[in-house]
């Protein structure tokens, strides 16, 4: 693998570092009463929000349909995934100094499914959340669940909610095209190498 | 042919009933028009523009916030200009029942005087803080004229958290005048009164006013970073009535003037007593001068008995300190530090302009508006143009200080701003108009009638360096068929005026709450973005506060008092459910709304109780008390509309016999015993 070829896979590796630096996901609520929005924050060791106190906000209105108070407590993975992610960005720039073509491609491929896995149980809490509901709530309506969209808006009661992936997730998102990028430069840099000695062989 | 007759025929008597009724119509509009212009004839000098002038599109900010006095109703009116829409009331003097203000333990403290509880007073003359003559936004400084007290109002809360009471003083309407940048708040006593010299006024016979009554002056020092009022000294000046002051500019910053009355010094039916001299003085006092006098050990030192009251940024509760000592000077023995201008006949308003070079001093029984000047007056003392002295202050000679006056101004002058360009503006009470007059040639340029007898009048900012000369509130004291009647009692009303152009122009009537006196007004971006939303709770320090519902309890404590610490969150208070209380208990119910949103209160009255409603902003922790007469079960709830289960948001607490054995419990929602009482 020729040298630019490893700083690209070094820079891949770096990128996942956005999240910790910024959220991965945001939802957002807009209601007639709220002009200014809820705006939560899903980060990959915490949950935060446009202002210091969304989370309990989120839970006042939400108690009244029944939905389970959120916490940070509540929610392992906001424990393991900083360690998931800090092993990614360790043997990504391991695997850019090793400079094989085949890690990189299995570096890439572990990471989308890490990626994939992360949105399955985030739509799984999601689906709990909305649907997993007291059954002595103040408000009920027959037949409403309460699941926030994945990605994109959905009207939900007095509220409108959208949710829509954040920085945090342009890390994995560049992880996994840069890697790619590198896999496919080093297999046409590989390729010509191949050529240049089956030239050397005719000589 | 025939047809053609018979329906014209036929025509004939509708033509004629058309042409009646258009005629009638036709007359009727005449008599309409005419009409109108002898009920109202103030419809006609209203701008066209004025709709659009004022019209604050629904969901759009006003440019400024205006603060108006209240007058007999102790508070603090804020209106948005230029719509005029009323955005809160801020109570400083009086009980305010609407938010449990003065009702609540924790607020009472605030209105503690020397003279014991005082839940009312006069407000009369609100003054922003200023940072170089200059309003900066952070306070409002206001006045209590019945017992003399001045407030300060943290406009990032819009609260009053500090109330001084001043001694040595009665009727402090000449107050509360900040210098350019708040160095001192300065407060004049309108009655003079017999100084006991210990703190109180002395029992002396009422035909010795001459002789026994004196004045006071009261220098209050304000600390730069948070506001904080101390009294640092006061002059004793000659028993004349202090009627109104304002501070030097530019060149006369270091000087303070004062209107004077009843320098006849009459201590009975003053409306004739003290009308007597065809001049009564304004005083002009060198406050760094007298600063520096006190600090250089001129200032005696008496006693006295004053309260000091300080509402506490993170318990939200106020605390009253009672000052034993005042410091004080006698201008016979401060050379350079006053002086007494003689002004034509019981002069009021006192306002100097932008420049700081005219003092312009409105007699309200003048007939004309004199204005004096600052470098004339500096001139007159270095060549010592004396007329006499009055108990040992100079006189200085009218002449020598006078500018000139401005010559039929209209009649009744009694307060002045100005604009910036160049124009003042002097309101008439008994001529009932706005008189616009020019300050290079004294000359009057135009004239706005208002409706009716206009008092004060505002230009925001047209007290300081920089005034914004687009409006003018002119606050007038009578109302009558201004508005749709409502008995005997009418609301004050306030007008609108542009001043933006050559002429005046009359844009709005809005009706104000009790009587305005005077006003501020400043520009919204200076104040709206330090508007607190909520209070954070980790910050509240409150010894009662409970941050958890978890941390909720009701205790005995001794032998008569139950304090109950709960909770209130959307759309429940924690705990709702109390007993163990008996009759003849003190209960204090300690309310902390644990809510941290944007306006979100939560309100808290119980049955019976002899005392308001208290209203709890989020975050923060208010109590009220609670003395039950009968046994029963009394309920209890929140007041505000909080949310969808406001109704719902309520509670019992049930009252035994004096020495029942009901033990204290509490729950919300399942029941949960807690230990029992330790006291029997």
């Amino acid at each position: 693998m020729k040298a630019y070829n490893k700083v690209l896979m070094i820079v891949a590796a770096l990128s996942l570092g956005l999240l910790f630096m910024f959220p991965m996901w945001k939802i957002y609520l807009k209601a007639p009463q709220y002009p200014e929005g809820l705006e939560l924050h899903i980060w990959v060791n915490k949950l935060g929000g446009s202002s210091d106190h969304v989370l309990q906000n989120f839970n006042i209105l939400n108690h009244y349909i029944g939905m389970k108070p959120i916490h940070a407590d509540s929610f392992a993975e906001l424990q393991y995934m900083p360690y998931i992610v800090i092993f990614f960005i360790v043997t990504g720039v391991l695997v850019a100094l090793i400079g094989k073509r085949n890690l990189v491609m299995g570096w890439s491929g572990l990471l989308m499914i890490a990626g994939a896995a992360g949105i399955l149980d985030f739509y799984l809490w999601l689906v709990d959340f909305g649907t997993n509901l007291d059954p002595k709530a103040a408000i009920k309506v027959p037949g409403m669940t309460y699941i926030p969209p994945l990605l994109g808006n959905k009207t939900l009661l007095n509220f409108e909610a959208l949710s829509l992936p954040a920085l945090g997730s342009l890390g994995i998102f560049l992880g996994i095209t840069l890697s790619l990028l590198v896999y496919f430069l080093s297999r046409r840099a590989a390729s010509k190498e191949q050529t240049i000695k089956s030239k050397y062989a005719l000589v | 042919m025939e047809t053609l007759i018979t329906k014209l025929k036929k025509a004939a008597p509708k033509a004629a009933l058309l042409m009646a009724v258009a005629a009638g119509a036709a007359l009727q509009g005449c008599s309409h028009i005419s009409g109108s212009e002898t009920a109202n004839a103030a419809t006609t000098a209203v701008d066209s523009d004025a709709a659009s002038a004022v019209y604050v599109a629904p969901g759009k900010h006003d440019e400024l916030y205006s603060f108006l006095s209240g007058g007999f109703n102790g508070q603090v009116s804020v209106y948005g200009i230029p719509s005029g829409r009323l955005l809160k009331i801020i109570p400083v003097f009086t009980q305010h029942g609407e938010n449990g203000y003065g009702y609540s333990e924790e607020s009472k403290a605030m209105l503690m005087t020397s003279h014991g509880f005082v839940p009312w007073d006069d407000l009369h003359h609100p003054k922003l803080s200023r940072s170089k003559g200059m309003t900066d936004g952070r306070w409002l400084f206001v006045n209590g004229n019945n017992t003399p007290r001045v407030a300060r109002i943290d406009l990032s809360t819009f609260e009053t958290v500090e109330i001084m009471e001043i001694p040595n003083s009665a009727g402090n309407h000449c107050s509360p005048y900040p210098t350019n940048n708040n160095e001192y708040v300065i407060a004049g006593t309108r009655f003079s009164v017999p100084l006991d010299m210990k703190g109180n006024t002395g029992d002396v016979s009422l035909d010795k006013y001459e002789e026994e009554f004196r004045g006071s002056i009261s220098f209050i020092k304000v600390d730069q970073e948070n506001g904080d009022m101390d009294l640092d000294f006061q002059i004793l000046v000659p028993g004349f009535d202090y009627d109104l002051a304002n501070g030097g500019k530019g060149p006369s910053e270091d000087w303070v003037f004062f209107t004077t009355y009843n320098s006849e010094k009459a201590g009975t039916l003053k409306e004739v007593g003290a009308s007597q001299n065809d001049k009564d003085y304004l005083a002009a006092i060198n406050w760094k001068l007298a600063a520096k006098y006190a600090k250089e050990g001129k200032a005696r030192e008496m006693p006295a008995n004053y309260y000091h009251n300080k509402m506490d940024k993170n318990t939200h509760m106020a605390k009253s300190t009672v000052k034993k000592k005042v410091r004080y000077l006698l201008p016979e023995e401060c050379p350079g530090m006053m002086y007494l201008l003689p002004a034509p006949k019981s002069p009021h308003g006192i306002d100097v302009d932008p420049t700081g070079e005219h003092m312009v001093v409105s007699g309200k029984l003048a007939s004309s508006i004199p204005v004096f000047s600052f470098s004339k007056m500096q001139e007159a003392i270095k060549n010592k143009q004396f007329d006499g002295e009055k108990n040992g202050i100079p006189v200085l000679k009218y002449e020598s200080v006078l500018k000139a006056e401005v010559k039929e101004p209209g009649l009744g002058p009694l307060h002045t701003e100005f604009d910036g360009k160049g124009n003042a503006y002097t309101s008439m009470f008994v001529s009932s108009e706005v008189v616009k007059w020019r300050l290079k040639d004294f000359q009057v340029v135009d004239r706005m009638p208002v409706y009716y007898s206009v008092g004060h009048l505002m230009i925001p900012g047209g007290d300081t360096k920089e005034p914004y000369g687009k409006y003018l509130v002119a606050m007038n004291k009578i109302t009558k068929d201004r508005y749709l009647p409502t008995g005997p009692e009418l609301a004050h009303s306030a007008q609108l005026i542009d001043i933006s152009g050559e002429k005046m122009k009359m844009l709005l009537d809005f009706p104000t709450v009790a009587e305005p006196h005077y006003a501020q007004a400043i520009k919204a971006d200076l104040v709206a973005p330090r508007s607190v939303k909520f209070h954070k709770l980790d910050e509240n320090k409150h010894p009662h506060a409970v941050k958890k519902e978890g941390e909720a309890s009701v205790k005995r404590e001794g032998k008569n008092v139950v304090r109950v610490k709960m909770t209130a969150i959307r759309s429940h208070m924690t705990p709702d459910n109390i007993e163990g209380v008996q009759v003849g208990d003190t209960v204090y119910f300690h309310v902390t709304n644990l809510e941290q949103d944007w306006d979100v209160p939560h309100g808290f009255a119980v049955m019976g109780a002899n005392t308001a409603e208290t209203l709890i902003m989020p975050g923060a922790t208010q109590t009220l008390k609670w003395v039950p007469k009968k046994a029963g079960v009394y309920p209890f709830y929140c007041t505000d509309f909080c949310s969808a289960l406001h109704q719902e948001m309520q509670g019992y607490i049930r009252v035994s016999p004096k020495g029942s054995n009901v033990p204290i419990t509490y729950s919300t929602g399942k029941k949960k015993t807690a230990p029992v009482a330790s006291a029997k």
